[in-house]
C-alpha cells in the first residue's frame, strides 16, 4: 500500500474490501475516509459492498458434517492403488 | 525412539481408513468432487513412491496430509497460472492519467432503494451461489476460504503458499466481479 494519504479508487476499494473483514488497518481506514469524501464513486461502492457482506454472512455458511465418498468410489480407489502397490513391488 | 513406538504404513489399509479425512479435508478447500477425488488419488500414489523415505516418526495420517497439502498448493498452482488476469475484467485503468480510476463502464450503477430489506430473500441466495459459481477457480477458491470456511488470512497464505498482498488482490477482484454480477442479475433490476 502506497504511503501517500491521497489514494486511487483502485487502492480505497482493495481497502474497502479488506475492512469488510476487519483486517484494514487504521491508517488504511483513514485513507480510505478521506477518499470517499470526495468520491461519490466509491462511496456507491462502498454502501454496495457492506450489503454484499450482509447478503454473504446471511446465505453462506459451511458445509455441515463430513463429506465423504461413496463406497464404489472407495472400492475403485482401493483397486488403483492396490495396483500401484503391486507395479512397485 | 524405540522400534516399538514408531508408526509404520500399511498401504493396504489406507483407502479404507485415510480416504474420507482427506476427501473431506480437499473438498473443503477444492469445491470440486473429480477434482477433489484426483487429488486424494495422487495423494496415495505420491505416499506410495515415498514410502522408503517414511522415518515412522509421524503417524501415518499426519504424513498423509502432509503430502496432500503439497497437493493442494500444486493444484492451486497450476489454476492460478492456467487462467491467470485475462478471465476477472478490469474495473480501473491501468495506466496513464487516470490510472487507478474507474473505468466507465464498470462504475457501480445505482442500486434499487429496497436493497437491502431483500437480503433474507431466498431467490437471492441462489443468484449469489451463481455469481460465486462464475467467478474463475482461483478467485472462487480464496473467496469461499475466506467466506464459507472463514479461515484466518494467514491461514490461507500458509495453505496455498502466497502472500497477504496476493490474496487481498484476489479477495479484491473477486469481491467486484462478484458485486457486478449481483448488480446485473439483481440489484439493478
Amino acid at each position: 500500500m502506497s504511503k501517500k494519504i491521497f489514494i486511487s479508487c483502485d487502492e480505497a476499494t482493495t481497502i474497502c474490501n479488506k475492512s469488510q473483514y476487519k483486517e484494514a488497518s487504521f491508517l488504511e481506514i483513514v485513507k480510505l475516509k478521506i477518499h470517499l469524501f470526495s468520491c461519490k464513486i466509491c462511496g456507491a461502492y462502498s454502501k454496495q459492498n457492506a450489503t454484499l457482506t450482509k447478503v454473504c454472512s446471511k446465505h453462506l455458511h459451511k458445509t455441515q458434517g463430513e463429506r465423504k465418498l461413496c463406497k464404489e468410489e472407495k472400492e475403485a480407489l482401493q483397486k488403483e492403488v492396490v495396483k500401484k502397490i503391486n507395479s512397485n513391488t | 525412539m524405540s522400534d516399538e513406538n514408531k508408526h509404520s504404513l500399511e498401504p493396504n489399509n489406507w483407502v479404507k481408513e485415510y480416504s474420507d479425512y482427506l476427501y473431506n479435508y480437499t473438498i473443503t478447500r477444492i469445491d470440486n468432487h473429480e477434482q477433489a477425488k484426483d487429488i486424494v488419488q495422487e495423494t496415495f500414489f505420491s505416499a506410495l513412491k515415498a514410502a522408503k523415505n517414511y522415518r515412522g516418526q509421524a503417524s501415518e495420517r499426519t504424513w498423509l496430509i502432509a503430502i496432500l497439502k503439497r497437493k493442494i498448493i500444486d493444484h492451486y498452482r497450476k489454476i492460478n497460472s492456467r487462467k491467470g488476469k485475462a478471465e476477472i475484467k478490469v474495473n480501473f485503468h491501468e495506466d496513464g492519467d487516470k490510472k487507478g480510476s474507474w473505468l466507465e463502464e464498470r462504475v457501480p450503477q445505482l442500486w434499487d432503494n429496497e436493497a437491502e430489506k431483500q437480503i433474507e430473500n431466498t431467490e437471492l441466495k441462489s443468484v449469489l451461489d451463481n455469481c460465486i459459481n462464475n467467478l474463475p477457480d482461483k478467485y472462487r477458491l480464496v473467496f469461499n476460504l475466506k467466506n464459507v470456511e472463514h479461515y484466518e488470512t494467514e491461514e490461507i497464505c500458509n495453505e496455498l503458499d502466497i502472500t497477504a498482498s496476493n490474496l487481498w488482490v484476489i479477495i479484491h477482484r473477486a469481491r467486484h466481479q462478484l458485486r457486478k454480477c449481483m448488480e446485473d442479475n439483481w440489484f439493478a433490476k
